[in-house]
């Protein structure tokens, strides 16, 4: 099946405001950058973005907080943008923050048709208040439900044209549970091959993945001294 | 806090390791412990952002934006290495395959509470994948100073600060005393050289029961 599109632009033409979005990658790692950029150039708003990071000033996640873009952040860690910071504590930006364990499983649990899921993580702290606990064998757990979404974004090394997508060292990350868990994945390759990729060696099966292309400028720098 | 102190609770850290171990390390402090692991040890650093087996990145190298540790620092692959994803490596955590977590901490309680990811009224971060490892971890190591910068007791009676995780943490390692947390409460193990009990617990909000077999810190030998 060809899935194949021109290009970023082409592939989030559907997306309106209000949408919600899986962005994948891990800091700037593994971050379909050329997605974020055809969302930022077209300014679509009030999005609520599902990410483990809140991107850096002006690069990734950051771009879109930037342009006042995100209406609300799902996300696990959120400590390396300014700007990000300032409009949480002047209303302008909701955010809802997950055990980063949680946040994967949740989603992994929304591509996989599961109603919800007992975790001991996070019980008795903050993360558990106004969720369902139980205990087995004396252990603890919260309960908690899937996490969906209107449109993933997806960073991948190579696709094919059906879809199937293979990832390169820690550019993994969330990229793989997020392609399974929105109503419309979309999928950035850094290379799309000509051939089908060895079915012994796929990461995301194709049927994942409504439409891919290849990008292109990849920038994606991940610096931790960066003041 | 000096190098000398973070060197001393780095080294002193580093003797948790044995061979074969699975270890994951929290950012800040812990980090440092992957550049102590003597040569003959075998072990896998987990980075929870999806690689098994992370490595040290040398200045002569490269970095390959694509291989970065959960600090988001340029790492490497080690050999027997193995890439996954988050999910994955939450598996991992959660389902209790990690031997060893070493984290930093803001306070530690009596019972073992672990409070390391939020202070009320400063801007929230998020927990990131302390939580998990609170819960996951086969055993659960906290390496910080002993007191804060203006010089509070972080192991505490019971813990303040929002949690990270109940009944975390098995044992304490400071540039002062390796501290067990048991059911008969807080035991001192070991002491830094040329300090005394009194000063410790002069340092710890905490009711401390002193081990009779308290030992000296060997690899803390300077003078802090």
């Amino acid at each position: 099946m060809i899935k194949t599109v021109s290009g970023a632009h082409e592939a989030i033409e559907k997306i309106q405001d209000g949408a919600s979005i899986m962005i994948g990658g891990f800091g700037l790692c593994g971050t379909p950058e050329n997605l974020i950029r055809a969302l930022h150039e077209k300014g679509t708003r009030d999005l609520t973005i599902i990410s483990n990071n809140g991107g850096i000033d002006g690069l990734g996640i950051g771009l879109l907080i930037g342009q006042r873009q995100v209406r609300k952040m799902i996300a696990s860690f959120v400590g390396e943008n300014r700007l990000f910071e300032e409009l949480v504590l002047k209303g302008e930006l909701e955010i809802e923050l997950l055990p980063q364990g949680t946040f994967a499983e949740r989603i992994r649990a929304g591509g996989a048709g599961l109603g919800a899921f007992f975790t001991p993580t996070g019980y008795g702290t903050i993360s558990a208040e106004g969720k369902e606990t139980r205990a087995w064998n004396g252990r603890h757990y919260v309960l908690e439900l899937p996490l969906r979404a209107d449109f993933a974004f997806v960073k991948a090394w190579k696709g094919d044209r059906h879809g199937n997508l293979v990832y390169r060292k820690t550019a993994r990350n969330f990229n793989p549970v997020m392609a399974t868990a929105a109503d419309v994945t979309i999928a950035e390759v850094e290379h799309l091959e000509p051939e089908e990729l060895d079915p012994n060696f796929i990461h995301t099966p194709g049927i994942y993945v409504k439409t891919l292309f290849q990008g292109s400028g990849y920038q994606n720098r991940d610096t931790l001294n960066r003041e | 806090m000096g190098d000398a102190k973070r060197e001393c609770i780095v080294k002193r850290a580093v003797l948790e390791l044995h061979d074969g171990i699975y270890v994951t390390l929290g950012i800040g402090l812990p980090t440092l412990i992957a550049r102590y692991v003597p040569p003959g040890l075998n072990s896998f650093f987990l980075s929870e952002n999806g690689l098994l087996g992370t490595g040290l990145h040398s200045a002569e190298q490269d970095p390959d934006p694509d291989l970065i540790n959960a600090a988001k620092e340029p790492a490497t692959a080690v050999r027997g290495a193995c890439f996954v994803s988050s999910d994955e490596a939450f598996a991992m955590i959660r389902g209790g395959h990690i031997d060893l977590a070493i984290l930093g901490a803001m306070e530690v309680d009596e019972k073992g509470n672990l409070a390391n990811w939020m202070v009320p009224g400063r801007m929230v971060k998020g927990m990131g994948g302390a939580m998990d490892l609170a819960v996951g971890a086969k055993r659960l190591v906290v390496a910080m100073e002993h007191t804060t910068r203006e010089g509070k007791p972080k192991i505490v009676r019971h813990c303040s600060l929002p949690l990270t995780g109940l009944a975390a943490v098995d044992r304490i390692i400071t540039e002062m005393a390796v501290i067990d947390v048991t059911s008969a409460g807080l035991v001192l193990r070991e002491i830094a050289p040329r300090l005394t009990v009194d000063e410790v617990r002069r340092n710890t909000d905490a009711e401390l029961v002193v081990d009779k077999d308290l030992k000296i810190i060997e690899v803390c030998s300077e003078p802090l």
